[in-house]
């Protein structure tokens, strides 16, 4: 019961944080827009796109999805680290909560705020001419939450390893790129080279934007079943270890 | 006596550094007790160790009976603790950083609104309870948090350099507000702090804390009693000489030079003023200054240590 209401207090906290910073709603909408229209218009009229019907903007809209949640959810716990200068992060721990409980709290409280994002878009998809359904809608925002639960499970151990925001950039260029870029959120996945492929299918993030995908245009490389039991085993996997991690290194956190 | 908190033999190492060094403490409960020493001296590993943020590399400590490795949970809950750094979220108001930390603490939920109420009442933030941290003051975020630390009515309250870094007003207010806790709820308060004057008028105990070994604990007034001495401080024109001279008077009981000025250790200062002039005059050396000093902690951190608080830690 303690345990809930810490989960619960540190949940609403992140809410709060991220309603609160209104450049950062903005920034969370207008980005996956720029993206959409600008270059989803650009490549999409410079190519010509054989999978689907609805063209090139429709095929990246549920990658640029996944790619929204990508950044929120990976910086967001990556935020860890900034609680950490401020001190903030030692008032929580000296709590009398168990750790797995502070990292669940905060996960399912970077994953409300992706979510609130994704549903964003997912209203926002008659831009890209793409029908929405409220089956489609709350198929999703399932998808989405599962994915999210992994990718801050990701930035949380990311933080729980970095001790300054120095190391932002490097978390950026080796992290948060290579998992956008090589989740097929902008490009098919189906022949590339066999290395490329290799990197792709490692990606935890393809599942999701095929998953997405699946949902939303009705074309996908795996079965849907496949792809949810991937992202949602990614989901386990990063939060338990997060989890330990936390645990165990409470010491140099505080 | 009870104590509510007692280590055997703490100590902290890091590599080849030792950060605490077999520190025996007991604090009494209901106490105000200050560990006293200069910057580096080890205070917050001894304080972080008590509030299981550290482990003790050997030694044992208990906090409210429970012990501070076996039992983390169980003195985590007894304790508030305000950090020596700021530990607030600025975007958070501060009514929320405490029904935060009520929620966190497990207070029930038909006391919390009231509790809340209260501390606020006691922290006097008033109509800036609902506005976001980032604009307070730095007194009011001190107030914050230490009112924070008091929300779930803790049997110890450790405060890690309470005042440091604020202005001497509100330093003030930060004493009469921490007097005014330990007379009026039933709580035990483990203060660190480098200022003698704030360890002087708050503590009942005081330990000193030296390059991390307790070199002694008394209350402030035995310890100034054990000096047993005022303080004659000189500023002369040939230091040399006048040291060699007045060793020879009976009346000195200790006497060094510091810094250019040669203080001296006697008892019933004010009679030996007019004297100790006269005896510089006597041996032809130019007396440029001279003052008078009833022992303060200061005097007795130097005279345990043989440097001032303030100086290099």
């Amino acid at each position: 019961m303690a345990e809930l209401e810490g989960i619960y207090t540190i949940w609403l906290r992140e809410n709060k944080r991220f309603v609160r910073y209104r450049s950062r709603i903005i920034t969370s909408v207008v980005t996956p827009l720029l993206w959409l229209i600008i270059f989803g218009t650009g490549l999409g009229s410079a190519v010509r796109f054989g999978t689907g019907a609805a063209g090139y903007q429709a095929f990246i809209f549920p990658g640029i999805i996944g790619q929204t949640i990508l950044f929120t959810a990976v910086f967001s716990g990556v935020s860890v680290i900034m609680d950490r200068q401020y001190g903030f992060l030692k008032e929580i721990l000296v709590a009398p909560i168990s750790r797995p409980s502070i990292v669940f709290g905060k996960a399912l409280g970077i994953s409300t705020t992706a979510m609130i994002q994704g549903m964003v878009l997912l209203l926002l998809s008659f831009i890209v001419a793409v029908p929405m359904t409220p089956i489609i809608f709350l198929e999703s925002v399932g998808v989405i939450l599962l994915i999210s639960l992994g990718l801050s499970g990701l930035g949380l151990l990311i933080s729980s390893f970095t001790d300054s925001m120095e190391g932002f950039n490097l978390i950026m260029s080796f992290i948060v790129l290579p998992i956008f870029l090589l989740s097929g959120a902008l490009f098919p996945i189906t022949g590339l080279p066999s290395w490329l492929q290799v990197a792709v299918y490692i990606n935890p993030l393809t599942y999701g934007v095929d998953a997405l995908r699946n949902i939303i245009l009705n074309e996908a490389v795996l079965p849907l079943y496949v792809d949810v039991i991937v992202v949602a085993l990614f989901a386990v996997m990063m939060i338990m270890i997060s989890a330990l991690v936390f645990s165990k290194k409470e010491q140099s956190l505080m | 006596m009870e104590y509510i908190i007692q280590t055997h033999d703490i100590s902290k190492k890091y590599d080849d550094f030792t950060a605490v060094n077999g520190v025996n403490l007991k604090v009494p409960k209901n106490s105000v007790y200050g560990v006293l020493g200069p910057n580096g001296a080890g205070k917050t590993t001894l304080i972080s160790m008590l509030c299981t943020i550290l482990h003790p590399t050997s030694g044992s400590a208990t906090v409210n009976g429970y012990d501070v490795t076996k039992h983390p949970k169980e003195v985590r809950e007894s304790i508030g603790i305000v950090f020596q750094s700021r530990a607030l979220d600025d975007m958070l108001t501060g009514r929320e950083h405490l029904q935060m930390h009520a929620s966190l603490y497990g207070v029930p939920k038909d006391v919390r609104q009231e509790r809340i109420d209260e501390i606020l009442d006691l922290i006097a933030l008033g109509p800036k309870a609902n506005e976001f941290v980032k604009t307070y003051s730095g007194g009011m975020k001190r107030r914050l948090e230490i009112g924070r630390g008091l929300i779930h009515h803790p049997k110890v309250l450790f405060l890690d350099e309470p005042t440091l870094g604020l202005d001497p007003q509100t330093r003030e207010s930060i004493w009469s507000y921490i007097k005014e806790l330990n007379q009026n709820q039933d709580v035990t308060v483990l203060m660190t702090t480098h200022y003698m004057e704030e360890a002087d008028k708050l503590c009942d105990e005081v330990a000193i804390i030296n390059q991390g070994q307790i070199i002694t604990t008394n209350s402030p007034r035995n310890l100034k009693r054990e000096l047993k001495a005022d303080t004659i401080t000189m500023q002369v024109d040939n230091i040399e000489k006048f040291i060699e001279e007045a060793q020879k008077l009976e009346f000195v009981k200790e006497i060094y030079s510091m810094d250019s000025e040669i203080k001296l250790m006697v008892e019933r200062g004010e009679n030996l003023v007019a004297e100790l002039v006269n005896f510089a005059n006597k041996h032809n050396i130019f007396v440029y200054s001279i003052e008078l000093e009833h022992p303060n902690l200061e005097d007795v951190f130097l005279k345990y240590t043989g440097r001032t608080i303030q100086g290099e830690g």
